[in-house]
């Protein structure tokens, strides 16, 4: 498989970042910084997954603490805002540098990894819902100080960029990570953790970069939204909603591509509002169509649509340098 | 703090209730046992059994134990179904694709009733609802007691269906070795489809027990099957005998957390307890290695 180019991610960004100088509709910039954040949550997710083959169901714990951080550091401690999101990103990757070692150790695969996740984000989600410091059942509401300091800004459009920058990281990131040697073990993980230990990779270890990558990544998410709709509480931040749609954007796009998050996060978001714009705001509507599509995807197109443009563009070339005596035949 | 008149009854309240725990449990092992995936639909499939026993009283007046005779067939249809027709083929044998097709599953049905009938939490008042049977140290709530007896009596059966007709013994056969089971003329996809439809049916019956006594909303389902998840784990995979014992035992074990640490947090003993058994002893308490 060939790895994402770095003109690919230059032309890409590129693109995305001339949208503000085209439009200054809120509803297009709305749509596309939800879009890049779901990306940006994806592509962590993509890391742990479509590159190490282990399928955390439980993503919101990551996500989850770096709003939570974020959003306690600021309003219980007074820290500064850009701050408080780095820490939340530390904190997040330590979240999943502990669930990893716990998981990895105890040799957890498969089915058993994805259910314990899935139950750390429910203890999380319990605890968050009850304990006095994340506002408990309220949720923590993030005081307006519309200053850049603060991480807050007037309009859409410096949320913007600093999402596009974000995703662009991680894209680089996931590239640093295909191109390494660090990279190959992580797939040969994949492919087959027994063989990959055999020949002398310390599977555990790498298993267990690859989670605090992926959990940084999607922290990352997390305090981004903190600081965008200025307001969480235990449902968002640790709900499975966000795990859904962590694992969602990557699949429908591409498991295992630079691009796939990216690209399944923009259709997700595209069905999300196609959907409501169907039936009215209706709650729960959007959610089936997600889960129709998921099953739809892995039932009919298991590489998402990345998958399915190589193999119409493998199908087109084949066409082109077919011999002509095919033509006749 | 630690008297018998308080201690007896939330022991054997929380055996009553570890007994439907079981019966969702039970349906999620046989599934594991035979197909070897984790259907993360099984939590929706209970809530949407669950809305169909509330529907079946509040528009045609059915009592929920009379429901059951009905859902019971009509789920293990839907069940049938939804294994031959949407999980066998969407997954291609792989068991990744399982987990995210039983993972799509779920999230369309718990949000489709959740668009159908809104987030509103209903209840069904039935007159022997509050009747209270008198043990002479506890005092035990009727429907509970009768739920009890039921979940012994379905485990029965299907401890017999398993071990004397011949599909029983397919399933078995496919369970412990499906590529020579094949090889001696069983069809795996319909065993794997009827594994699917007995599990599926055991929630119907469960679903039937709870709404007596509890709330029916778009989510109720999860957090019956985490606890259920719980208990298959600490049965060990696959092992029906194992399902039933962890489901009385983990009912105790969330009535006494429940009873010390107050009602939110006694939760929280069942998913510390689920994360530590997934931890140090994956293969469960009965089951072998995993």
């Amino acid at each position: 498989m060939k790895g994402a180019s770095l003109a690919h991610i230059v032309l890409v960004i590129a693109a995305l970042a001339a949208v503000p100088l085209l439009t200054a509709s809120n509803v297009v910039l709305n749509f596309l910084v939800v879009a890049l954040l779901i990306a940006l949550v994806g592509q962590g997710w993509n890391v742990l997954a479509g590159y190490g083959g282990q399928y955390s169901f439980g993503h919101a714990a990551f996500f989850g603490t770096g709003a939570y951080v974020t959003a306690i550091l600021q309003m219980r401690y007074g820290v500064n805002a850009w701050i408080a999101f780095t820490l939340g990103i530390a904190g997040g990757a330590l979240v999943g540098a502990a669930i990893g070692a716990l998981a990895f150790r105890s040799g957890l695969r498969g089915s058993y990894f994805a259910l314990v996740t899935l139950a750390f984000a429910e203890v999380l989600r319990i605890l968050a819902s009850v304990a006095p410091v994340t506002g408990a059942g309220v949720g923590i509401l993030i005081a307006l100080d519309l200053r850049p300091q603060a991480f807050q800004f007037q309009g859409r459009v410096p949320f913007y960029w600093i999402v596009l920058t974000l995703v662009a990281v991680s894209l680089l990131i996931v590239r640093l990570i295909e191109q390494s040697r660090f990279g190959a073990w992580l797939v040969a993980v994949r492919e087959n953790e027994d063989a990959a230990r055999a020949v002398g990779v310390n599977t555990a270890r790498v298993k267990l970069a690859a989670m605090t990558i992926s959990a940084a990544i999607t922290a990352a998410g997390g305090g981004f939204y903190a600081q965008y709709f200025l307001f969480i509480d235990s449902g968002i931040a640790y709900g499975p909603w966000i795990s859904i749609a962590a694992l969602l954007a990557p699949i429908i796009g591409g498991i295992g591509t630079a691009f796939g998050p990216l690209l399944g996060a923009l259709v997700v978001k595209m069905l999300g509002e196609i959907a409501k714009l169907v039936t009215g705001d209706a709650p729960g509507l959007d959610l089936v169509v997600y889960g129709g599509v998921l099953i739809l995807v892995v039932a009919f197109t298991p590489q998402g649509i990345a998958g399915l443009l190589t193999s119409l563009r493998l199908r087109f070339a084949r066409l082109r340098s077919s011999p002509p005596e095919r033509a006749h035949g | 703090m630690l008297s018998l008149t308080i201690l007896v009854p939330a022991i054997l309240n929380g055996l009553l209730t570890g007994a439907v725990y079981g019966l969702v449990a039970l349906g999620l092992t046989l599934i594991y046992g035979v197909l070897h995936i984790i259907n993360f639909a099984h939590g929706a499939l209970l809530t949407a059994a669950m809305f169909a026993a509330f529907f079946a009283h509040r528009l045609l007046g059915l009592d929920p134990y009379l429901a059951a005779v009905v859902l019971t067939p009509m789920f293990f249809v839907l069940g049938y179904c939804l294994q031959r027709f949407v999980i066998g083929p969407a997954a291609h044998g792989e068991d990744r694709n399982v987990l995210l097709v039983t993972l799509g599953l779920a999230v369309v049905i718990e949000n489709m009733l959740l668009y159908a009938f809104g987030a509103d939490t209903r209840t069904i008042n039935l007159d022997y609802a509050f009747r209270i049977v008198d043990l002479g140290i506890a005092f035990l709530a009727l429907p509970r007691v009768v739920g009890f007896g039921v979940v012994l009596a379905v485990t029965l059966l299907l401890w017999l269906v398993l071990s004397l007709t011949d599909t029983g013994k397919a399933i078995r056969a496919v369970a412990k070795e499906k590529l020579g089971a094949q090889l001696s003329g069983i069809d795996v996809a319909h065993i794997y489809a009827v594994t699917f439809a007995l599990g599926t049916a055991c929630l119907a019956v469960a679903a039937c027990l709870l709404v007596p006594t509890y709330y029916v909303n778009p989510h109720i389902g999860n957090a019956f099957v985490l606890v259920a998840f719980t208990i298959v784990v600490l049965g060990g995979m696959g092992s029906v005998t194992g399902a039933l014992v962890a489901g009385l035992f983990v009912g105790v074990v969330e009535s006494l957390c429940g009873f010390y640490l107050g009602e939110s947090l006694g939760q929280i003993g069942i998913f510390v307890m689920f994360i530590l058994v997934l931890l140090f002893r994956p293969s469960g308490l009965f089951g072998e290695r995993a």
